[in-house]
């Protein structure tokens, strides 16, 4: 496996997750290309880059939806399994709701992870309070607004109480109120010890709830570190451009 | 010459009279086809569901066949079955030639292609919405079958609807293995096919009459319970 120098760099042991030389091909096209990187236990990784750049495509290579063309992605130092794969959970950019209620959504993702009866219901009550949807919960989960999906999918995705959350632009068609509650729940879960993955396109939000950052640029990690060293020292010309507010494409940074 | 009116007129009058065996006939209809419907359904839905949800080397084949299937002949159907239940045939020494449990296997095997490709269809466009959410919850199998099935259940019952409409209006194959023996297999549409030979067009038009009225109300109660589905955006 390649060395990730951000690992070594602050001695961490077996990092969470961590890719080698990853890549990923479609339609003849290289779209990601030799992404080495570490994920590291209760730290809170913004994923940023153009639209084009692969981030939603890197969140699915490290969760497991896609094979990798070439490389390696492992969870704890090993080739995932289906313990990783419950281990971990992803909420969508577009909620993925059930045709069934809003309880019935969170007790089926507590049911694929074997959890019955009277803990079954205790823990959806719970993550309705949570998710402040208390009052919708006999509601089909199709009828709430898209606020509401969203706080019902980031519920169902941490319902299962996962080590690692990924969160695919889970606010970019959010309100602030919206927005703030989403970000509520996603620190509250990164206070109680998960670990956190999230692509976003708000440089704001990267700064409010980000401790690292990787910047993608055409399938490439282009920067990657300590969110607040990124944000003062860039090196790419693409995350400068990015910080000044420049336009700019995949193909020109 | 016979005025349609009056045939229609003393039809009406046979149904209002129901006599017993106006309502025999009926409830053997009813029976062959909602068992053979639930058999099919049985079959159909997972098969289906499985083909929809899942990639699998000669999927394509299994498809086109399935597909083709949902034309079968029905007398050939009838032919087949009875070759396998005569006495010379395979299944001959379980005796079920002639018997409404011949008219039900017939009445399956013509409806399941019907109720698994039709369920292919609902399946794979569901599966296509779900499936990225289906395998990041870790879900086996035989759990996303279940889901998928449950969840697009409302659909589904116009495809069991479906498997109804082919099962319930069916004569050729039931004709054959069944014989059309009174008190025994006559079912609406072999009798209204016999009476009509007979020229006893009174009881044929009644039987008729009754056999358009249960799918206008079948299909009723299944479109109402789709649409109220629909409305409350379970389906």
């Amino acid at each position: 496996m390649a060395i990730d120098p951000l690992t070594l760099d602050r001695g961490a042991a077996t990092p969470l997750l961590a890719t080698s030389a990853l890549c990923y091909d479609a339609g003849g096209k290289r779209l990601i290309d030799n992404v080495t990187l570490s994920i590291r236990t209760n730290r809170r990784t913004m994923i940023m880059g153009a639209n084009g750049a692969g981030k939603s495509l890197l969140l699915r290579l490290l969760h497991g939806l896609l094979e990798p063309t070439e490389g390696t992605v492992l969870w704890h130092g090993r080739t995932p399994g289906r313990a990783a794969r419950l281990a971990q959970a992803m909420v969508f950019q577009n909620p993925v709701m059930l045709r069934r209620s809003v309880q019935a959504n969170l007790r089926f993702a507590l049911a694929a992870h074997g959890v019955r009866g009277k803990d079954r219901a205790e823990q959806t009550d719970q993550a309705l309070v949570m998710a402040r949807l208390t009052h919708m919960a006999r509601s089909p989960a199709r009828v709430l607004s898209g606020g509401e999906q969203q706080r019902l999918a980031v519920a169902r995705a941490l319902i299962s109480k996962p080590d690692l959350l990924f969160l695919d632009e889970p606010t970019s068609s959010l309100d602030p109120a919206s927005t703030q509650m989403i970000e509520d729940l996603v620190n509250a879960a990164h206070a109680q010890g998960v670990t956190i993955v999230m692509v976003t396109h708000d440089l704001g939000q990267a700064r409010r709830m980000g401790d690292d950052v990787i910047f993608l640029h055409a399938g490439q990690v282009a920067e990657r570190g300590a969110l607040a060293d990124v944000l003062a020292q860039p090196t790419a010309s693409s995350t400068k451009a990015w910080l000044e507010g420049r336009l700019y494409t995949a193909k020109n940074p | 010459m016979f005025s349609f009116f009056d045939i229609l007129t003393e039809a009406l009058g046979l149904i209002l009279s129901w006599d017993r065996a106006l309502s025999e006939i009926v409830l053997l209809s009813l029976r062959v086809t909602l068992t053979a419907v639930a058999l099919a359904c049985l079959i159909g839905l997972p098969a289906g569901a499985l083909i929809g949800a899942f990639r699998f080397p000669g999927r394509t084949i299994v498809t086109v066949i399935l597909n083709a299937l949902m034309g079968l002949p029905p007398v050939v159907v009838g032919l087949v079955v009875y070759l396998m239940l005569s006495a010379s045939g395979p299944l001959g020494v379980l005796g079920l030639l002639y018997t409404p449990t011949a008219m039900i296997i017939a009445q399956t095997i013509l409806v399941t292609p019907i109720v698994a490709a039709l369920t292919k269809q609902v399946v794979e466009d569901l599966h296509g919405e779900y499936a990225e959410q289906f395998a990041s919850f870790g879900l086996r199998a035989h759990d996303r079958i279940a889901a998928l099935l449950w969840d697009a259940r409302y659909s589904l019952l116009t495809v069991a609807l479906a498997g109804f409409g082919r099962a319930v209006a069916e004569v050729g194959a039931v004709l054959i293995v069944g014989g059309n023996i009174n008190h025994v297999t006559r079912v609406m549409t072999t009798t209204i096919a016999l009476e009509t030979s007979k020229g006893n067009l009174e009881l044929a038009l009644a039987l008729g009459v009754l056999l358009l009225t249960i799918a206008v109300i079948v299909n009723a109660a299944v479109m109402a319970l789709r649409a109220s589905a629909v409305r409350a955006a379970y389906a």
